[in-house]
């Protein structure tokens, strides 16, 4: 679609976003967990140039919050002129306390939302790979050695796949979730979580490389190297699997995102990382309480700043499954159901 | 053996895989609902004992399975603890909501997706297609998650439209069309949300079919003839585009329960998916096994709908 003659635009947001998210400790400039009990639901701090005396700054500044007396607002307190340090103490931009610099405004804690936000992007995105990854060994084993063995096990294999691709895999993986404890701290518990996750998404993947591996192991060269006397691993490593490197590519651009979705549904439901560790699920689940999300627009923006790292996902996603044909595999030529295996996956 | 039994038996066969699969899963979880009770200092350890051997608790997994299909056999499907009676009626009431949100949402893509993506098919490069396919990216990236909190955000603000559960409180003693109204408000955000996340990739396949159709030989044949355009389109070509479509009916049915799960969630629409959570974080056993069930039974049927339509329209399926 838009992005696909341009898959440059989605590449570099990927990596801006995967960047920040990376170096989360320079870019934000406050702990993710540190509270500001003065300062709940600030709204987001406003860097001025002109100062009350109409002075322009050359570097932007900000004023602190005050508390209104009469409401639970906010005024900004125009008496100091607080400078923003780039490159100060380690942070990229930091300002001087006890003014604080909230760039996605401040939750019911007063924590720097936009802290939160990347140091939470860590997590989710963690959790999206390292199911991704799961996902992908798993595929990988069980897909090859269906393509590669057939028969039996290739019946067995792909009925057990039909099974998990039937169910609606959101309930799915809420059933699953019910299988671990309901508060999941965020170190031990939340790696089985996420191998959990993994583990569920297995089917799909393991379809593909079926194929592929099915269709591979007839050409010639496959054929001489058995003639050869290479083993079934030795086959299968070298020759069988390297086949499948697009499928597998273009799968994970779409497990990836769908992953850190099912994070961030869990933690929204409250059922995945639990506080205080901030997952973009969790900065989400702020705005289940319809008073807040009536009261504090800024709660939303973490919301907001997803949506560019989706579309990213999807741009490079529709960029390979156009370019290998995939996503318009559908095409209806054979009227078969496998004809909308490259369907992209279900949305949560 | 035909095809459509064959279909039929299969689902059978997928069902009680299915089945046995929650079982299990919900079986290993750690806690269960009478943990409450147990800490609870008044309630004697007799009690929850007698309780747990009332319920069938204490006896081993094949053994529960067995006596669970019983309960389904009478029309009971378990017994809720929380709510303190059969299973079967809470899940269903609550699985007419889900049935009657989903239902909606996959009319009104289907009607909007079908005209467009001929439309879009039939000018490729032109400005419908071009922005089908800008706007179709946006919306397919966007998580429904998102997109549900946007409009709960503006239907807070603008105070039009109700938020939460499907009907008012004084529901029950409005007329019938103040009731459809009543409801239809209600339904709109929620099924105006699972319609915007269906509808896109709905239009990407049905422009995919037509657009393979479109440029056969047997279309150019057609325009040769002279066929008009409309005719060409509607007569000719959707009905050869038409294979993949049904199939996607069928699939896309699973995406849907998946979106209203998060949905109901949000907008507090009291369906299947709502009860799915709050049955998981109270534990409550069979009524996480009924609804995950009764989910993939929606699905299945779905598909089976999508296989019988396939079967009639499609000569080349019946290969018996």
């Amino acid at each position: 679609m838009v992005p696909r003659n341009k898959p440059y635009i989605a590449f570099a947001l990927l990596a801006i976003s995967h960047g920040l998210l990376l170096l989360a400790g320079f870019f934000a400039p406050y702990d993710p967990t540190s509270q500001d009990r003065e300062l709940p639901f600030a709204p987001p701090t406003r860097v001025h140039f002109i100062d009350a005396r109409h002075k322009l700054h050359l570097l932007p500044f900000v004023y602190r919050w005050r508390a209104n007396t009469t409401d639970r607002g906010y005024h900004e307190d125009r008496q100091t002129v607080y400078p923003v340090r780039f490159f100060s103490q380690w942070h990229f931009f930091a300002t001087d306390p006890p003014a604080k610099i909230f760039l996605m405004g401040s939750d019911a804690y007063g924590r720097d939302q936009f802290s939160r936000f990347l140091y939470g992007g860590r997590i989710s995105l963690f959790a999206g790979l390292v199911a991704t990854a799961i996902s992908l060994i798993l595929g990988m084993i069980l897909g090859g050695a269906a393509g590669f063995y057939g028969r039996w096990l290739d019946e067995l294999i792909m009925r057990a796949a039909e099974i998990f691709l039937t169910l609606p895999w959101l309930y799915l993986l809420f059933a699953v979730r019910a299988f671990l404890p309901l508060h999941i701290a965020p170190n031990g518990v939340f790696l089985l979580l996420i191998s959990v996750l993994g583990a569920i998404g297995w089917a799909r993947p393991a379809r593909l490389i079926r194929g592929v591996v099915l269709s591979a192991k007839e050409r010639e060269y496959v054929l001489a190297a058995r003639g050869f006397g290479a083993s079934d691993v030795y086959l299968l490593r070298r020759h069988l699997l390297p086949e499948a490197g697009s499928v597998i590519l273009t799968q994970a651009a779409v497990l990836i995102p769908t992953y850190v979705l099912a994070e961030v549904v869990l933690s929204f439901f409250g059922l995945g990382v639990s506080e205080p560790a901030p997952s973009w699920g969790n900065l989400l689940a702020n705005l289940r309480q319809y008073g807040v999300l009536e009261s504090y627009w800024w709660i939303f923006l973490p919301a907001l700043a997803l949506v560019p790292v989706f579309l990213a996902y999807y741009g490079v996603f529709s960029y390979y499954g156009y370019y290998r044909g995939y996503y318009f595999a559908g095409d209806g030529r054979d009227g078969t159901r496998n004809s909308l295996s490259f369907m992209p996956p279900a949305k949560a | 053996m035909p095809f459509l039994v064959r279909r039929v038996l299969y689902s059978l066969f997928l069902l009680a895989g299915v089945s046995i699969l929650t079982f299990v899963l919900v079986d290993l979880a750690p806690g269960e609902f009478f943990d409450e009770m147990r800490l609870n200092p008044r309630i004697s350890k007799e009690t929850i004992a007698g309780l747990r051997s009332n319920y069938g608790l204490d006896l081993p997994l094949p053994l529960r399975y067995l006596r669970w299909l019983r309960s389904v056999a009478k029309g009971e499907c378990g017994f809720s603890f929380s709510y303190n009676s059969p299973a079967a009626p809470i899940v269903w009431r609550r699985a007419q909501n889900t049935l009657l949100l989903t239902g909606t949402a996959t009319l009104f893509a289907w009607l909007i997706a079908i005209p467009f993506g001929i439309w879009s098919a039939a000018k490729p490069g032109k400005w419908s297609d071009l922005f089908a396919g800008g706007t179709l990216s946006i919306l397919l990236a966007i998580p429904e998650l998102i997109l549900g909190l946007l409009l709960l955000l503006l239907a807070l603000r603008s105070g039009y439209f109700p938020v939460g559960g499907a009907t008012s409180l004084n529901f029950p003693q409005l007329d019938f069309w103040s009731k459809s109204k009543d409801l239809a408000r209600h339904l709109f955000l929620p099924c105006l949300c699972l319609t915007a996340g269906l509808f896109p990739l709905l239009l990407s396949h049905v422009r995919a079919s037509m657009t393979v159709v479109l440029e056969s030989p047997f279309i150019a044949a057609a325009r040769a003839h002279g066929i008009p355009r409309r005719r060409l389109l509607l007569r000719h070509a959707l009905p050869a585009a038409a294979n993949p479509l049904i199939s996607l009916f069928g699939l896309s049915l699973g995406a849907l329960l998946s979106s209203s799960l998060v949905i109901e969630g949000l907008f507090g629409w009291p369906g299947l998916g709502q009860l799915f959570i709050e049955a998981i974080l109270q534990r409550d056993f069979y009524l996480v096994v009924d609804a995950a069930v009764l989910a993939t039974i929606f699905l299945i049927f779905g598909n089976l709908l999508a296989d019988a339509l396939l079967y009639t329209l499609d000569p080349r399926i019946r290969d018996d």
